[in-house]
């Protein structure tokens, strides 16, 4: 057609204007399937590239490759939600001269709009694109190839990149409509064979956990968010998706059906669960800014009410629409919180990074009840501790503590203690959690840290929270 | 006291694999070698846990290889004496 802007990588990279030094970025929503920033980078090296910073909305454990490209000099700086696997345990090390900057989703966003981020060339992988770079996360032709559902993290870098590179799996014919990229801001598009593998965006279909100890977590959280004050009919919600976040909403909607309540909306990583209650009638709508799994990716593509939002929309801190603002109740997990209610969700209690801060800080702040469900002890790590190891979401922002030996209420949140106690739960001081974990374990040999720094996390507002410092063996 | 090789525990999260032998000819003392998911932070208490728990058990020569999959205190003491008394053919119990 006209205008095409179809073209080889190589070539949309020299057209890009990228030079040593400069900064490229990357969305995370085909998570562990994800063949994009592997690709991008190899051809980078190839052709020559130095010093360059590498600013993702998340990694995992499929980017163990960018180890060599960091040896080589090609990647030099790192920005990122989370890191996994080798590469993370790799940097944990000292691999890097300089330290990785870790971001939440919503300060991620917001460091783009404000320009504290700048981006100099995005590469976006879309599993449908036309010529023009109108693209999202779905595709309608029937060679679709890859589904990631919502491109929720990536609309930030589209819109504000200085160069936009589009990478497809599905090249459509014209206009590929409706879009989450718009062509307004693409310059180029590259069609390859994958751009990712949609099996591995999760497990993909809904895996109730059999494990008791989840079913008990979830069964407390789920008696924590109907008797908190805010179970309520309109209420919105939030969850995580691990195995007791999941179950949460199982036990939710019970009570839901039995008290004609519905909600009006649920908003973030959207799952399978979440979409089941939407069909049923129980949440109004879906505010989706990364699609969990294959159902919710389908979701998305055939329901108008099932909404993308970028990152900015989604989580922002200095954008006051940003959805999290309306947000009445989220639940989370915790690698750890301590007697001051601070979370750590990215180090491991061995000191290496093996997570993401995700939307964590963003939704603890701006909801209206935040709910931490963590087991006291995972095997023998202790999960209630008297300070963590990395601070990700200040104590401030966490109003409950559901464990499976009492639920601690933060003392700002009198209110809630409360009203949980009337309900005959169990309210316990976190200090005697910290305490319970420790008679049961004994008292943690301090970990072997260096004097390295490797991470540097900031609280959504752009300021450091806290460093990560090189383990040693 | 005469010891055997035997073996105690699974390779299962929150358990930990013991496995008993004799001590080397020569050598005297247990030797405790210790492979944890959670070395860094309680390494030093599980190997004093599981030479404690021999030694309480009569046992003072031995080599112990242990494999840990962060299990608690009970777990170990338990795992150690179910590997103590294969090893030895005395019953603790009765």
């Amino acid at each position: 057609m006209r205008n095409s802007k179809l073209t080889s990588l190589e070539e949309a990279i020299r057209k890009s204007g990228l030079r040593d030094g400069m900064t490229i970025s990357f969305h995370h929503h085909f998570r562990g399937g994800d063949k994009v920033v592997n690709m991008v980078v190899d051809c980078l090296a190839k052709m020559g590239f130095k010093d360059l910073h590498l600013a993702a909305s998340s990694l995992s454990d499929v980017h163990a490759p960018l180890i060599q490209h960091i040896k080589n000099g090609v990647i030099t700086k790192i920005s990122t939600s989370g890191l996994r696997g080798e590469l993370a345990n790799e940097i944990s090390h000292g691999l890097m001269k300089e330290p990785v900057i870790f971001r939440s989703h919503g300060g991620r966003g917001s460091a783009i709009a404000c320009g504290e981020l700048h981006i100099d060339v995005a590469f976006l992988g879309a599993s449908s694109s036309d010529e023009l770079g109108n693209a999202c996360g779905y595709s309608r032709s029937e060679n679709a190839k890859s589904i990631c559902g919502s491109l929720g993290y990536a609309l930030p870098d589209a819109r504000y990149a200085d160069h936009v590179v589009v990478i497809t799996d599905d090249l459509v014919s014209y206009p590929n409509v409706p879009k989450s990229i718009s062509a307004a801001d693409v310059e180029s598009v590259v069609v390859v064979d994958s751009v990712g593998d949609s099996s591995k965006i999760s497990a993909g279909a809904i895996r109730d956990s059999k494990n008791p100890r989840d079913i008990l977590l979830a069964k407390q959280a789920a008696k924590v968010v109907i008797n908190s004050g805010y179970f309520q009919d309109g209420f919105s919600i939030q969850t995580g998706t691990g195995g007791a976040s999941l179950a949460v909403v199982k036990y939710i909607r019970e009570s839901m059906l039995e008290k004609g309540i519905k909600a009006s909306f649920a908003l973030g990583g959207i799952t399978a669960h979440m979409v089941k209650l939407h069909e049923e009638g129980l949440i109004d709508r879906l505010i989706d800014v990364q699609s969990f799994d294959k159902v919710a990716a389908e979701s998305i593509k055939n329901d108008p009410f099932h909404q993308e939002v970028s990152a900015v929309e989604y989580a922002s801190g200095v954008h006051q629409g940003s959805a999290v603002h309306a947000l009445d109740i989220v639940i989370l997990s915790a690698l750890e919180v301590d007697v001051n209610f601070n979370v750590n969700v990215l180090v491991g209690s061995d000191g290496i990074i093996r997570g993401a801060i995700g939307g964590h800080q963003d939704t603890a702040a701006d909801s209206a009840l935040s709910i931490i469900v963590c087991p006291l002890l995972r095997g023998r790590i202790p999960c209630v501790v008297p300070k963590v190891t990395t601070l990700i979401t200040p104590g401030k922002s966490v109003d409950v503590v559901v464990t499976e030996y009492g639920i601690a209420v933060n003392p700002a949140r009198p209110e809630v203690a409360e009203k949980l106690r009337a309900a005959g739960l169990k309210v316990v001081d976190i200090n005697e959690l910290a305490a319970k974990a420790t008679s049961i374990i004994g008292t943690p040999d301090a970990l072997p840290f260096g004097d390295k720094v490797v991470g540097i996390v900031y609280n959504r507002d752009g300021k450091v929270l806290d460093e990560i410092h090189n383990i040693v063996e | 006291m005469e010891i055997k090789n035997a073996v105690a525990g699974t390779l299962e999260s929150g358990d930990i694999l013991i496995q008993i032998g004799p001590a080397k000819p020569g050598d005297t003392g247990l030797a405790v070698d210790l492979e944890s998911s959670v070395a860094a932070q309680f390494g030093k208490q599980i190997k004093e846990l599981i030479a404690g728990t021999l030694k309480e058990l009569g046992i003072e020569n031995a080599v112990v290889k242990a494999t840990d999959k962060g299990a608690l205190d009970c777990t170990i003491r338990a795992r150690v004496t179910a590997a103590a008394v294969r090893s030895t053919g005395k019953d603790v119990w009765k």
